[in-house]
């Protein structure tokens, strides 16, 4: 039986590891697999219609910052620093494109692209976006939406 | 036929952007001292007519803060009676090398000095006056004046003895990811520079240059005016204007640009 003293670090370290697991406790629970997440996080189908609209708005998704998309050309500025997103449903599945807006790091850690969907283990927030996503659930089902019609 | 001043002035001005036009074109690798190893000055990111403007004196917006800190320099000011120039005399010669230096640790001060807060630490100390405030018209004319007098001499800041701990506390925060967007400068300035953002080229975000004259200010700028804005880009809370955190960044930041040449005022998008 381990003494009380080598008890009580651990207990602190449990502790710990649940506050900061908590910190997005108030977004929907998703489980990465295969480098994808297979579930809607809504659990219905995204539109892709309201997807293209929250894709080019500069306040959400704004992809358009630095991907750049042939078909929405009659929108200026297109940036370079991300992989154009043509054809992108060819390359990948659902799933891949889900986590890929949910949270990139989880597939490249050193990425610059942000995470859409995530509120923790951020550092020095802006008060007026602290624990709050770029992007709403829903939302994201619809950019993935709207992704999947990238043939 | 006779031309009048304006249509001369066009001339000139159309000549030197064909002629810059030329150059850059026929050797667009060469930047001459604005490209020091892999380190490259903004200057190389802007467009032609912003590098016209700039290396003009008469055509450089920012000249008008130089000319103003040129007089603030002669003004009495403060309970002492005594003007910058009643110590130290001749700008020109006394200010030059100070911005291919700063920010530079003071063992007295026991604290890294940039040009504001040296200019503060005179004001206060040595001629009893108010200090100015950071992104005030005098503290940008006084720093515009007297970067300005290193005009081409080459960035060269101490990072060892005292200076040391400062530029290891720049360079962590350098490289820590921030905000809600979750980026580190690095992210856009050392991973992406030359890449495009929106209608925005990336640069190394080299300081060569500040205080710089902003085309999207309509007017000059220090350091951290620019790092506050960057930090509130990514969705973070910047820090205070002559903070400890900025101060260190300034100088591992100005490290970086070792080597390239002080540009004061600058013109950028």
């Amino acid at each position: 039986m381990p003494s009380l003293k080598s008890f009580i670090p651990a207990f602190a370290a449990a502790t710990l590891l649940a506050s900061v697991a908590t910190a997005d406790d108030h977004l929907v629970k998703y489980e990465v697999v295969d480098y994808g997440i297979a579930k809607s996080l809504t659990g219905k189908a995204g539109d892709p219609a309201a997807g293209e609209k929250a894709f080019v708005n500069r306040k959400q998704g704004n992809c358009l910052a630095c991907h750049q998309v042939t078909k929405l050309s009659a929108h200026p500025f297109h940036g370079e620093i991300g992989p154009s997103l043509d054809g992108v449903a060819e390359r990948y599945e659902e799933p891949q494109l889900r986590l890929q807006v949910v949270n990139a790091k989880a597939i490249n850690p050193d990425t610059i692209m942000p995470a859409f969907y995530r509120t923790d283990g951020f550092h020095r927030v802006l008060k007026k976006f602290k624990d709050k996503t770029v992007l709403t659930a829903q939302q994201v089902e619809d950019i993935v939406a709207y992704l999947k019609t990238f043939k | 036929m006779k031309m009048n001043w304006k249509q001369v002035t066009f001339v000139a001005a159309a000549c030197a952007v064909c002629a810059s036009v030329f150059v850059s074109s026929a050797n667009a690798a060469d930047w001459g001292q604005y490209e020091v190893d892999d380190r490259r000055s903004g200057f190389t990111y802007m467009t032609d007519e912003s590098r016209a403007m700039q290396v003009d004196s008469f055509q450089n917006p920012g000249m008008i803060w130089v000319e103003q800190g040129a007089e603030l320099w002669t003004e009495v000011n403060g309970k002492a009676g005594k003007s910058c120039a009643s110590c130290h005399e001749d700008a020109t010669a006394a200010m030059k090398g100070v911005a291919a230096r700063y920010p530079v640790y003071d063992e007295g001060a026991k604290t890294l000095q940039s040009v504001e807060t040296q200019i503060n630490h005179c004001l206060e100390n040595n001629m009893q006056a108010e200090p100015y405030k950071w992104e005030s018209t005098e503290m940008l004319s006084m720093t515009s004046f007297i970067n300005n007098q290193s005009l081409g001499m080459p960035v060269d800041v101490k990072i060892d003895g005292p200076a040391a701990e400062w530029y290891e506390k720049g360079k962590a925060f350098y490289y820590e990811r921030r905000g809600q967007l979750d980026m580190a400068c690095k992210h856009c300035h050392e991973d992406n520079a030359g890449g495009i953002i929106r209608a925005n080229t990336l640069t190394q975000g080299q300081v060569n240059g500040f205080p710089t004259y902003r085309l999207k200010w309509q007017k000059v700028g220090s350091i951290h005016r620019r790092f506050r804005g960057c930090n509130k880009q990514v969705r973070s809370a910047p820090f205070g204007y002559g903070s400890d955190e900025y101060l260190a960044l300034e100088l591992y930041v100005k490290w970086r640009g070792r080597g390239l040449p002080v540009e004061t005022p600058a013109v950028r998008n």
